[in-house]
């Protein structure tokens, strides 16, 4: 597979700020790569450079084998993007919000019928077709943004926190639409600040911070640098938590922590090491509450690559609202 | 899937311009038959114009060289038409500044399309909106007492002048709102150079009763010569003529003005449309 978006060292300055510090990102064909990092961390910026929008005052990139420099014009042939708002025209149907964007991409008259036709059956917006957007609900108006995005079956597709302010129903109804289109083989750029998004959708992570690479690699490498799974336990009687912690002890590859009725250790082996646990509270004649194999989640990893949480906005980022690690 | 592979139309001889000028001005223009609340009432203000300076101001502007009862009016309707024309730009400004902050302008510039489309689809759709302003404003100036005295074929000639600085402006407007931050700004800077620009005129008295020095300015201001240029063509009263050279020659000066501003704004406008994101 052949990477077909390259940048590196992308450099880009507005005044006094940094917005991208030296960027490199590779996207391999047909995959989904996550940009994952807070408000203000240079997400947006560096879509955009990709995007042909803004001019880098450093590095090179490459789309579709085009400079975005040099090739600006073969470079949006071959991608379609999908902004933070749902960028369509409020007046317009959604059928003639499909219609102008596929005369802008100068496909024939005939092709764009059939693809329009295509494309609102596609994301069940037929019946709505000849509505005025203002008639759309939030859901309506991103699906509608995503479908002019590919009224030209473009190869490579930036999504722009494609899903933020959608309710939680919405927001699975894009996803499925975004596995769809990777499953036909489109090659997505995903910029997200919801963890669990990059997580279900991204075949690879690159964290960003201050417009630079923090870290990257899957979802699982990026969960196990932190450290692997924990299980906790609540006993019913705060009295037996020595006894708890002989048996966790058993069952587990470190340190065992205690807090009042609460203890967590870490553990290998997945899911049968639960089976193990609770065998030995079981010798240990301890009664627990609640019993949990919890896997790090990726605001974990957020948080120790970082210093702060993913959703805290960074920009500029107020010294005494970091949440430290350590605090 | 049932679509196959997209297809891509030939290339005009012309290039991609004329074709996605088109698309946009379409857009524009569906627009306005959707709002058609904002149509309304762009059409009530100039028509209000017309009934306040006809009947509150006009007997109190007398125009020399010519004492007829209906003077004034006559006088007044191709002012009103210029000045109508000039605020037109306010939309172009207001239009591109909302199309910015909607992420649309964004979304145009990563398809494939011309990069001076945008704009020039948004000033083809404004223009073309001054024809329908043009007609209810000249049936409500026929209703006052407006007369066109000149035959069709001069008063056509007015019109076509009017459009082309209606045109023109819509570029200085364009350019405005790539500038402005928000729409909520280019409401204010997209109408504050307009009134200036169309008082600082012949529009509505005539030059020979301001000062010197402002005689200079207003003579010399292209909406002075393409307000001259339509009293001229449609027959109506001039006042007493202006000896300024752009006076003298008030359809070629307004021609040769609306060139002037286009090539200096169109261009300025596109290099601020080709560098410009939103936010």
């Amino acid at each position: 597979m052949s990477d077909v978006i390259e940048a590196s060292g992308l450099v880009k300055r507005y005044g006094e700020v940094v917005a991208l510090d030296g960027l490199d990102l590779r996207v391999s064909e047909g995959t989904v790569l996550g940009l994952l990092g807070p408000n203000g961390a240079g997400k947006t910026t560096a879509v955009r450079v990709l995007a042909t929008l803004l001019k880098p005052d450093a590095g090179t990139a490459k789309v579709a084998g085009h400079d975005v420099r040099t090739k600006p014009n073969a470079v949006r042939r071959s991608i379609g993007l999908t902004g933070q708002y749902a960028a369509v025209d409020e007046y317009l149907t959604g059928r003639e919000n499909l219609r102008m964007f596929g005369g802008l991409y100068h496909l024939k008259p005939a092709y764009v019928k059939a693809r329009t036709d295509e494309l609102l059956e596609r994301f069940d917006l037929t019946a709505a077709a000849n509505r005025s957007l203002r008639t759309y609900s939030g859901g309506m108006r991103r699906r509608l943004d995503l479908a002019a995005s590919l009224i030209a079956k473009p190869p490579i597709l930036f999504l722009d926190e494609p899903t933020t302010g959608l309710d939680p129903r919405s927001r699975l109804g894009l996803w499925q639409v975004i596995r769809d289109l990777v499953a036909e083989g489109t090659t997505v750029l995903l910029t997200t600040q919801y963890l669990d998004e990059a997580d279900q959708l991204a075949n690879e992570i690159v964290v960003i911070d201050k417009g630079r690479v923090i870290a990257k690699g899957t979802a699982d490498t990026l969960k196990d640098q932190i450290g692997g799974d924990r299980i906790e336990i609540t006993i019913a009687d705060v009295a037996k938590a020595n006894s708890a912690a002989v048996a966790l002890r058993s069952v587990s590859t470190g340190e065992v922590s205690i807090e009042d009725d609460r203890l967590s250790a870490p553990v290998s082996g997945g899911s049968t090491v639960l089976v193990d646990a609770i065998r030995a509270l079981d010798a240990q004649d301890v009664a627990v509450t609640d019993l949990v194999l919890r896997r790090p989640t990726l605001d974990d990893v957020f948080l120790s690559l970082t210093g702060h949480a993913a959703e805290e906005d960074n920009s500029p980022p107020p010294p005494s609202r970091r949440r430290g690690r350590g605090q | 899937m049932t679509t196959g592979a997209p297809e891509i139309m030939k290339r005009p001889i012309i290039g991609w311009g004329l074709h996605d000028g088109l698309v946009v001005a379409r857009r524009n223009l569906i627009q306005t038959i959707r709002v058609p609340e904002l149509l309304f009432f762009s059409l009530v203000q100039p028509v209000i114009f017309v009934l306040l300076f006809a009947y509150v101001f006009g007997g109190a502007i007398p125009i020399p060289g010519d004492d007829g009862a209906s003077a004034y009016r006559e006088y007044l309707m191709p002012g009103i038409f210029g000045q109508t024309v000039a605020f037109a730009a306010a939309a172009s400004t207001v239009g591109l500044a909302e199309d910015m902050k909607r992420g649309l302008i964004d979304r145009f510039r990563a398809l494939p399309m011309s990069s001076g489309a945008v704009l020039f689809g948004r000033t083809v759709a404004d223009t073309l909106r001054q024809v329908l302003v043009l007609t209810v404003l000249s049936i409500t100036g026929l209703l006052v007492g407006w007369r066109i005295n000149n035959g069709i074929f001069n008063a056509i000639l007015a019109y076509l002048l009017l459009l082309l600085f209606a045109y023109t402006v819509a570029w200085i407007g364009s350019w405005i709102g790539l500038k402005v931050p928000n729409p909520e700004t280019a409401s204010t800077a997209g109408l504050i150079w307009l009134f200036p620009l169309t008082f600082l005129s012949n529009a509505f008295v005539p030059i020979s009763s301001m000062p010197g020095w402002l005689q200079v300015v207003a003579a010399w201001n292209p909406v002075s010569s393409v307000v001259l240029a339509a009293r001229e063509l449609f027959g109506n009263p001039t006042g007493i003529p202006s000896t300024a050279w752009p006076m003298q020659h008030a359809a070629l000066y307004t021609l040769i003005s609306c060139a002037v501003l286009i090539a200096i704004f169109a261009p300025l406008a596109i290099r601020k449309y080709r560098s410009t994101t939103s936010r």
